[in-house]
């Protein structure tokens, strides 16, 4: 089996967020980078299925810039097999549903792995995209998934508003991860050692031969209205009072 | 003119508010556009959900009676839509950003080769959309650029939108069953007796200062139920496993807006302020006075919670009497 799993490379989810003047992006100096946490819990589910199964090849793909290697090498040292970067600008989640659509149809993986979001666009897009390009069943949102005896279908446990929903298919298909699927592990010292043996490859966008026509446009980018702070009360009698004089809201 | 569809979620006959507001932001786009916002109602024996939805304020009501729309799987459902956005002259189609709208839109902007925004947060008269970035710090201005377009609306963003008498037409449209289709499988509801949380007017939410499930069962539950609120919690709580997942507030769980939000043993990280800073009220109780929480907080106690919350508790059912 090979499961293909989407690593993006995003500020880490402590940093504070600033605009820059222009309003045309993020003040990039002192961020400090990492795996999108949805992803390291998409490489982590990856990882366990090859330790349950054996004979399966995790390859980690990422789309963006040169520097998103750091962030492949961290799922090399966790255990993935072999890295494929693709260089694109600033692509919009249409161009990196397309690019990795054409990676998948050069890898022909049985499983794509995805985190269900990405923490700085916050978009959600991308998985469900691709599983429509290869015409793929799609589960989002799982916390569980469960393997037939043959390995040839998959059970999933979606986190839908309400409950849990189950969906089952054959493989191949798309999964996105949520939170709860698994603790993802942190990359050994020896993991980091065989990391930078481990293969890399780059590829250019631009010589997939496919349209990544942006599909949209950010025109700006602002801060939201700040919320002040309001007034430190003494005790739950004051608060209640002010809840109910003040706010009006009991 | 180019109509707008609107995607109607419904369960167990019923229409939840999420699809009043994606109607609201759907009427919006349609205006620009100049066309007709068309409420679409997608299953089997749906016709008691089809009187509901022509109440809603949309110009029309299509409904697409299907045995195999049923369990409103992603790839079968965008596939109806497609079709449905075909005849109805749509280039527009809105979804609520709820997990099922979230699963369903990129689906269907990947079939059509439409332009998408996800969770957007208002519609600007030149047809632009907004939506947050990055957690809520950033807002982006997003143009879609694309003919066709896809949007998500976020629940909290827009008010439910209302109408009567809109007319209910039954369409007959043809779309391929996917090759390699999904099977439903079941679905485990939260039972509660507690009002849905992203639409609930009140809520309580614990954070990982309540130590345990217990805590939340023995400490929020008990608030909860004399506020009549719902119950929300903190990604670090979910994290730690003393409720589920299903109650996180912040950037990737839910986003809510009540009128009183009440934070409890939460220290207020970027990524849950995200999910509950449009709220009218926020109260924080916590009993580390240099907590992030206390930033955004109306009215603020420093305290210990399992003696400030037990009190209020006690307080507020003696208010009631």
């Amino acid at each position: 089996m090979k499961i293909l799993v989407t690593v993006k490379r995003v500020p880490d989810p402590e940093s504070s967020i600033k605009v820059n003047p222009e309003g045309t992006g993020i003040v990039e100096s002192g961020l400090k980078w990492v795996v999108n946490p949805f992803d390291e819990i998409a490489i982590e589910e990856a990882l366990r299925i090859k330790e349950a199964q054996g004979g399966v090849e995790v390859v980690v793909v990422s789309i963006g810039v040169s520097e998103s290697q750091e962030q492949l090498r961290t799922g090399l040292a966790m255990g993935a097999d072999r890295a494929i970067l693709v260089k694109a600008d600033k692509p919009d989640t249409n161009a990196v549903a397309r690019i990795l659509a054409k990676i998948v149809e050069k890898e022909q993986p049985d499983l794509v792995l995805l985190g269900k979001q990405a923490i700085d666009d916050d978009s959600n897009e991308v998985g469900q995209m691709l599983a429509h390009l290869l015409g793929w069943p799609q589960a989002t949102f799982i916390s569980k998934l469960t393997f037939s005896g043959d390995k040839a279908a998959v059970d999933c446990v979606r986190e839908v508003d309400g409950g849990m929903e189950t969906i089952g298919f054959a493989l191949p298909a798309i999964i996105t991860a949520d939170l709860r699927l698994n603790e993802p592990r942190y990359a050994s010292l020896p993991g980091i050692m065989k990391a930078r043996k481990k293969p890399m490859e780059e590829i250019d966008a631009a010589s997939l031969g496919i349209d990544i026509t942006p599909r949209i446009r950010i025109k700006k980018l602002a801060p939201p209205p700040a919320r002040s702070a309001g007034r430190k009360v003494e005790s739950i009698d004051e608060l209640i009072n002010a809840l109910q004089t003040e706010a009006k809201v009991l | 003119m180019s109509n707008v569809l609107i995607y109607a979620e419904h369960a167990h006959g019923k229409l939840p508010k999420a699809t009043a507001v994606a109607v609201t932001a759907g009427k919006k786009l349609a205006a620009i556009g100049g066309g007709q916002a068309i409420l679409a109602v997608l299953g089997t024996g749906v016709g008691e959900v089809a009187q509901a939805a022509a109440n809603l304020g949309a110009d029309k009501v299509v409904v697409i009676d299907n045995p195999q729309l049923s369990y409103h799987l992603a790839d079968i459902t965008a596939a109806a839509l497609a079709a449905t956005a075909e005849t109805t002259g749509s280039h527009t189609i809105v979804f609520a950003a709820t997990s099922k709208g979230r699963d369903v839109a990129p689906r269907l902007a990947a079939m059509i080769d439409a332009s998408i925004a996800s969770d957007i947060i208002d519609v600007n008269a030149d047809g632009t959309v907004v939506r947050p970035m990055w957690a809520g710090s950033v807002l982006a201005t997003v143009e879609l650029t694309a003919a066709k377009k896809v949007v998500s609306v976020r629940v909290t963003a827009f008010e439910a939108s209302s109408g009567a008498g809109a007319p209910i037409e039954n369409l007959s449209v043809s779309f391929a069953t996917p090759a390699k289709a999904m099977k439903f499988g079941s679905l485990e509801e939260t039972k509660s007796d507690r009002p849905v949380l992203t639409e609930a007017a009140r809520v309580v939410a614990g954070g990982r200062g309540l130590k345990s499930a217990e805590n939340f069962t023995n400490v929020i539950e008990p608030l909860c139920d004399a506020l009549g609120a719902a119950m929300g919690a903190s990604r670090a709580a979910v994290d730690a496993g003393y409720v589920p997942n299903d109650l996180q507030v912040g950037q990737t769980g839910k986003v809510v807006a009540p009128t009183l939000y009440i934070a409890v043993g939460i220290s207020g990280a970027i990524q849950h302020l995200a999910g509950m800073k449009d709220s009218k009220v926020i109260v924080a109780i916590n009993k580390d006075a240099e907590a992030p929480v206390f930033q955004v907080s109306d009215f603020g106690l420093v305290a210990d919670l399992f003696q400030a919350v037990p009190e209020m508790t006690e307080k507020i059912k003696a208010l009631a009497k």
